[in-house]
């Protein structure tokens, strides 16, 4: 079958089973573009500027697990989605990208909208392509797709210049990809999990951090299975929630910069830490030198690379978070660690996390809370990047996997939105929640056309304290209380929406903050609340720069009950 | 060692080098020399890099190549035993007093000159880094006027192969075979 270069993308793109894409039109990508309507079964999805499509896509592979892709014309198109793709190559999302390029004997030439997009991306790119004939196009987009969502996730970027869209080709799907130079080790090796279960059972001070790997890997059950039988707390990364749940009796939170104290002072005094689908970033470690001084550390993670980048560890094991799991449950004993348990039970009473001090006024951390109790914990949260997104974290609880979106590698503020939007798209029979500041909320706010338009009932809550927040909450500790360039004047939120055609309500009382939350749940599409929160309040317990993870700041009164 | 070899097959394509080079350049190694040319296999390139062991870790160097989806294999060979070779030309300022004294020190070398002008003679000189350094240390008395260095190629003696070394290597730090198919 002779097709365009343009069908041969379409076809491929169904033979990996694509229903949707987000992405904006652009004069190289026009012939893309006529083709599509002869495609029924891929609907596209008009963004209104492709760092929305890049973190839309991101936002849709994150809720589904299915790879999400997006498409942008060459030149600022393409320049656009950078910050998307980034994003995704941080926190390991499958996805990929497409976009177009000037014809190929302008490559080179600096015509217009011309820029060297694989270059651009190569070092935030899994790996990517710019395919020279239409010949290449089945067995590239084969190959990415692969690339993307197999061994440890990431975005694969296609450039296909434009005449290749036109020019005409042989069509065959290949029915398997021969990369021979990328083989994922999935099964960790026998001799170490031996080792690592033998770790694990003369463990008496045992801890486990889950991060999103175990997403990833699907890896969820195997993960409480073995929490289960070893009686083993678990902490999470900020990217982690989810993967196990926030309410079990073993769950200890979220760790790092801004981690519950219980759960820091336990990472703190641990003997044994198995540290499963994370890479010890240094918001998840704090200072690298006295991280888990006590403890031996055993790492599981899919990516080699990952193994010692960081952080020495005493029993690495390089595998599929779920695949490893699995042998390691067969090889540990049954243990109970009651003494442990109940000493990270004590820090906890000493340090009660999700306290929310008395106030009159609307506070952030109330807000989330709410939305957790009128949601019932069974919403997917998508956050912005600062103080919202800490808030979101600790102050939700999340008992399923990938109900947590949150840009933790990259933290781009602008996020939120988009994101949210693809997660609607991917799970459409879900709640979806945007947690946003006001800050990040106008870095992406036009994607409100886009939500209208596909009549996505995405529910809106803006944390509006006037601030860039978490640079005005470091300029208070650390830079003598010098607020600059962090107050922010806004828009008023509600008429924005209004204006986009979505139903909102601002909230300056806490009493209505409930009611609210309430009313965005029983209107059937998208729904906006600007809740005024107090300006000036902090995400506490934090870690103060370039200590370790027992230095916190804490929330004050708790501090003045230590003194006493 | 300070100094580690590394030996890297890649994929014959456009770009590889730019992967490569833009690699090193992001996480910081410092490459010391690299070199590339046709391996045995059709398509396939071999990378001879050179890096200082005392600034990076290797370790990571060698991960972080293997990541690379058109990086076929990475192979330290430093700690094995291997023969690496260098070749400089080097164009020296010669006169018809000079001339024989250059031929002396190029003879006990085993170097060769290979073009010979009325102010200058081209000496080409093949060996290890420090038999290169100590010929052009007595070269430089007369005047070295160009050097062209082709950076260090290095094999490793006898039958293995650093695809086979590095499957051992790899299996010996416990990460399981380099392929394992995906569980049905």
């Amino acid at each position: 079958m002779r097709l365009t270069g343009a069908q041969i993308i379409c076809e491929s793109l169904i033979k990996e089973g694509v229903k949707v894409m987000f992405g904006i039109p652009g004069g190289v990508l026009l012939p893309f573009y006529d083709t599509l309507p002869q495609y029924p079964k891929i609907h596209h999805i008009l963004c209104r500027h492709e760092q929305g499509a890049a973190h839309a896509a991101e936002g849709y592979a994150r809720a589904c697990g299915k790879v999400g892709v997006c498409i942008a014309t060459s030149g600022p198109g393409a320049t656009n989605l950078v910050t998307g793709i980034a994003s995704a190559y941080l926190d390991s999302a499958p996805m990929v990208a497409i976009t177009g390029q000037v014809a190929r004997p302008f490559i080179g030439k600096d015509a217009f909208q011309e820029v060297d997009i694989t270059g651009i991306t190569l070092p935030i790119t899994k790996h990517n392509y710019q395919v020279m004939s239409a010949a290449e196009v089945a067995t590239t987009v084969k190959e990415a797709f692969h690339i993307a969502s197999t061994g440890r996730h990431g975005p694969v970027l296609i450039d296909v210049p434009s005449d290749v869209l036109i020019e005409e080709a042989e069509f065959h799907y290949p029915e398997k990809v021969s990369l021979q130079g990328y083989k994922p080790t999935l099964r960790g090796h026998p001799a170490q999990i031996k080792k690592a279960a033998k770790m694990i059972d003369e463990a008496q001070r045992p801890l486990i951090i889950a991060g999103r790997g175990v997403l990833i890997s699907n890896g969820s059950a195997e993960l409480k299975e073995l929490a289960e039988k070893c009686q083993i707390p678990v902490a999470n990364t900020l990217l982690g929630l989810g993967s196990f749940p926030g309410t079990h009796v073993l769950s200890l939170g979220m760790l790092g910069m801004h981690g519950s104290a219980h759960c820091n002072y336990a990472v703190n005094a641990a003997d044994v830490l198995i540290a499963i689908g994370m890479r010890f970033d240094d918001r998840a470690t704090a200072k690298v030198a006295g991280f888990a001084p006590n403890a031996q550390i055993i790492h599981i993670d899919i990516d080699p690379a990952e193994i010692g980048k960081n952080l020495k560890v005493d029993v690495p094991i390089v595998g599929d978070v779920k695949n490893v799991l699995k042998a390691l449950n067969a090889e540990v004993e049954q243990r109970t660690h009651v003494e442990w348990v109940r000493q990270i039970d004590s820090w906890k009473k000493e340090y009660p996390p999700l306290r929310i001090r008395q106030s009159g006024s609307v506070l952030p951390q109330y807000v989330v809370r709410q939305i957790y109790e009128v949601t019932r914990g069974n919403a997917i949260i998508v956050t912005g990047v600062g103080q919202n997104q800490m808030w979101a974290a600790l102050y939700y609880k999340y008992d399923r996997p990938n109900t947590f979106i949150s840009s933790g590698g990259l933290g781009p503020m602008g996020f939120e939105l988009p994101a949210a939007m693809g997660a609607k798209v991917g799970c459409p029979d879900e709640t979806v929640w945007c947690i946003a500041g006001d800050g990040g909320f106008q870095m992406t706010i036009q994607e409100l056309a886009t939500i209208v338009q596909e009549k996505l009932a995405v529910k809106i809550a803006i944390l509006n304290n006037g601030y860039l927040g978490m640079v005005r909450q470091w300029q208070e500790l650390f830079y003598g209380r010098r607020y600059v360039a962090t107050p922010l004047g806004g828009p008023d939120f509600v008429k924005v929406a209004e204006a986009y055609g979505i139903a909102g309500e601002r909230v300056t009382d806490k009493k209505l903050v409930t009611g609210a939350i309430e009313r965005a749940m029983e209107h059937a599409g998208p729904y906006l609340i600007d809740f005024q929160v107090e300006p000036e309040e902090n995400v506490l317990p934090m870690v103060r720069k370039g200590a370790t993870i027992t230095e916190m700041i804490l929330d004050k009164p708790r501090e003045e009950a230590k003194a006493k | 060692m300070a100094k580690h070899t590394i030996i890297a097959l890649v994929e014959d394509r456009p770009g590889v080098l730019n992967r490569v080079a833009s690699l090193f350049r992001r996480r910081g190694f410092n490459i010391e020399s690299i070199a590339v040319g046709h391996a045995e296999t059709p398509g396939i390139s071999r990378m001879t890099i050179v890096v200082d062991g005392s600034t990076v870790s290797v370790e990571q160097v060698r991960k972080q190549l293997d990541k690379l989806i058109n990086v076929v294999r990475v192979t330290d060979i430093t700690e094995t035993n291997l023969i690496a070779r260098e070749l400089a030309l080097v164009k020296v300022k010669s006169t018809p007093g000079t001339r024989g004294e250059i031929i002396e020190i190029v003879d006990i070398y085993r170097a060769k000159i290979v073009d010979v002008s009325l102010d200058s003679v081209v000496v080409e000189v093949t060996g290890d880094e420090d038999k290169i350094e100590s010929l052009l240390r007595l070269l430089k008395v007369y005047g070295v006027k160009e050097i062209a260095r082709t950076g260090r190629i290095a094999i490793q003696r006898g039958i293995a192969g650093p695809a086979i070394e590095e499957e051992k290597a790899h299996v010996r730090a416990g990460r399981g075979k380099k392929a394992v198919e995906p569980e049905a």
